[in-house]
């Protein structure tokens, strides 16, 4: 028996690594690079409190006098402010790391409130059919067919003008996570759909059917593993735009209060003074926005290109 | 295609109809509009009449009716704050929006189709390579950076665009004033058209891009090459008319989105539309304007998917209408 073990099963950190995708990963530069700046911006903002100077949140730290520093590559700066200060006197350094781990736990929750309804709803119509399928379908299309933003501007803005800015300001990232998470459920919805249309038809669902599981962890256990690459497309495109749909909304003012702000909320604040000459409150927020987006765009893109069957062959 | 026809009307009256009972909800637990009537003042038991001869006291299925009927004749409401019908209000910032969204369409048309039949033609060039890495880049803006960049460098810097309003505008007919007969018009809207093209164009590239590869590859493109038909003619003639069909109902329902991103062009541009309109009525909490923008707005998407499904259902002769009608 001893003679089988001499050529022992690699493990599984091992076959991740020698699997194709790890392979294709590992030969495209703008993929690496992506991946690195993602985790630096993501690793950074998690610690924000260990490694930020200031903290944003404590008014005790914040000082009015400071306001409207700028950067210390720019002529009258201050030394304390390595990118200066906001219009209130905040650390911008600070404030970005911490504005910037808000906009990720948003675009995270919501995609994942997404992912979560999208596939619950794809599995069920794919797997009962009939009516169920045909009334969950006509919904996802009348729920596609307006947009995303227009639908979470009126319910925001709707549900401020009811509550009130203050009580509106406290639970303002629960509403964003739900509003976002909410509008978009068709994108997996459809797609989970697709795939459970095309696997249902296979052998090892029916044997799976004939040894007498149940359809929840036929569907769960069975269907869903194998309809993981087209989620995995989609989350990174969601996430991408699930910042974006933030963003855009604290900027209309009708998302993260000033007081705790995110990097959409950074900008618009910024935005009041760029004609006084403060570039850097709208700037810099906007470009660390940007690169974060970009990169999960990116990565998004060579994902689609490495897991999308119809370009895998040609 | 009559009971194709009949169907997707049918289901178009159905949503407005979802519409208007989240319209009418929020109107009956938004704001007190008595109070907007009468102010403080007034002693509880002349509120009770006044509650009464308004019919607020009715039940809910009254009130939506009274509502809906009223609304199906055009009268949305009175503004709280303008002191004139809801819908008059919209109608008159409506021709500033549409001119934004026509300005943000004719850039993209106009530059959508020659970029992604070059980038399909030719994917490897380094030209297509730099349209395709600065339309990645384009994605990957928010709409209102983009815009706030545009006036950072074109309004403060070199001042060669103004940075907000609509300008001088020359009077069409009723409430239109039009930006598109006067150079001042001109240069106003230059700015927030190309904001608001800049999220779409890139999207639109990539589509054409995708859809024409995927014809490149079809037997008869091949077929017509090796028939020695001049390339320009293949690429333009017979490609490109094949892949304009996903093109038209993206396109179709991109409308839609573009009216919503008009919010954050015209709140960074100020412009005088809808959206800046909207945005200020909810800082104002004016009811009824709000109401009345959802149903303005949802009318807007819910006809032009009607329309864009109906002319994919005309146009695609693969499209099963018999399957999809009944």
């Amino acid at each position: 028996m001893s003679s089988l073990s001499t050529n022992p099963e690699p493990s599984r950190l091992s076959k991740a690594w020698n699997s194709n995708m790890a392979y294709s990963f590992r030969r495209n530069p703008v993929a690496v690079v992506s991946l690195a700046i993602f985790l630096i911006i993501t690793v950074m903002s998690l610690l924000s409190p260990l490694i930020a100077p200031f903290d944003p949140y404590d008014p005790a730290q914040i000082d009015i006098m400071n306001s409207e520093y700028p950067p210390i590559w720019v002529d009258g700066s201050d030394a304390q402010f390595m990118l200066g200060t906001d219009d209130q006197g905040r650390d911008l350094w600070s404030t970005i790391l911490y504005g910037t781990r808000l906009s990720l736990l948003i675009g995270l929750c919501a995609v994942g409130l997404q992912a979560f309804l999208g596939i619950s709803i794809g599995l069920i119509s794919g797997y009962v059919g009939g009516r169920v399928d045909s009334l969950l379908m006509r919904l996802a299309d009348i729920q596609l067919s307006f947009s995303t933003l227009m639908v979470a501007i009126i319910f925001l803005a709707v549900t401020q003008a009811m509550f009130g800015s203050e009580t509106f300001n406290q639970y303002a990232v629960y509403f964003l996570i739900a509003v976002i998470g909410v509008a978009e459920w068709p994108q997996y919805a459809r797609t989970v759909r697709a795939t459970v249309l095309a696997e249902k038809k296979k052998e090892y669902v029916d044997s799976a059917r004939v040894l007498g599981f149940g359809p929840l962890r036929i569907m769960v256990r069975h269907i869903l593993p194998n309809s993981l690459s087209p989620i995995f497309v989609i989350s990174t495109v969601q996430v991408a735009n699930a910042i974006i749909s933030e963003a855009s909304l604290s900027f209309l003012g009708l998302g993260m209060p000033p007081s705790q702000p995110s990097l959409g909320s950074l900008i618009s604040s910024g935005f009041d003074y760029i004609f006084s000459g403060s570039w850097w409150i709208t700037a810099i927020p906007g470009v660390v926005l940007v690169v974060l987006v970009l990169v999960i765009n990116l990565l998004g893109d060579w994902m689609r290109d490495i897991l999308n069957p119809k370009l895998y062959k040609g | 295609m009559l009971a194709y026809l009949v169907k997707r009307v049918f289901q178009a009256i159905a949503v407005m109809f979802a519409i208007s009972l989240i319209g009418f909800a929020i109107q009956d637990n938004l704001g007190d509009p008595l109070r907007e009537l009468v102010g403080q003042s007034v002693s509880e038991e002349v509120r009770q009449q006044l509650r009464d001869e308004l019919g607020l006291n009715d039940s809910f299925m009254t009130q939506y009716l009274r509502f809906a009927g009223n609304a199906l004749q055009g009268d949305l409401g009175t503004s709280y704050f303008f002191k004139e019908p809801a819908l008059d209000v919209i109608l008159k910032k409506l021709p500033a929006t549409l001119e934004l969204v026509m300005g943000a369409t004719l850039i993209i048309v106009g530059l959508s189709v020659p970029l992604g039949v070059y980038t399909a033609i030719k994917p490897n060039a380094i030209l297509s390579r730099i349209i395709m890495g600065v339309s990645i880049i384009g994605i990957s803006i928010p709409v209102f950076l983009t815009a706030i960049l545009m006036i950072f460098v074109f309004s403060v810097e070199y001042g060669w665009f103004p940075s907000f309003g609509r300008g001088e505008v020359v009077h069409v007919f009723g409430s239109w004033d039009t930006n598109f007969l006067s150079a001042d018009g001109w240069m106003h809207i230059l700015l927030p058209s190309v904001a608001l093209a800049s999220i779409m164009l890139p999207l639109f590239v990539r589509l054409i891009r995708a859809e024409m590869m995927e014809v490149l590859q079809s037997e008869y493109v091949k077929y017509a090459k090796a028939k020695g038909i001049r390339p320009f003619r293949i690429y333009f003639v017979h490609a490109l008319k094949n892949t304009l069909l996903p093109v038209i109902t993206v396109g179709g329902v991109q409308i839609g989105t573009m009216v919503a991103y008009t919010i954050l062009t015209e709140t960074v541009f100020q412009w005088p539309g809808m959206g800046f309109m909207f945005l200020e009525a909810v800082n104002r909490v004016d009811t009824p304007l709000i109401v009345a923008y959802l149903i303005v707005v949802g009318f807007i998407f819910v006809v032009t998917n009607t329309i864009v499904d109906l002319i994919y259902g005309l146009v695609n002769p693969t499209v099963n209408l018999a399957r999809m009608g009944a």
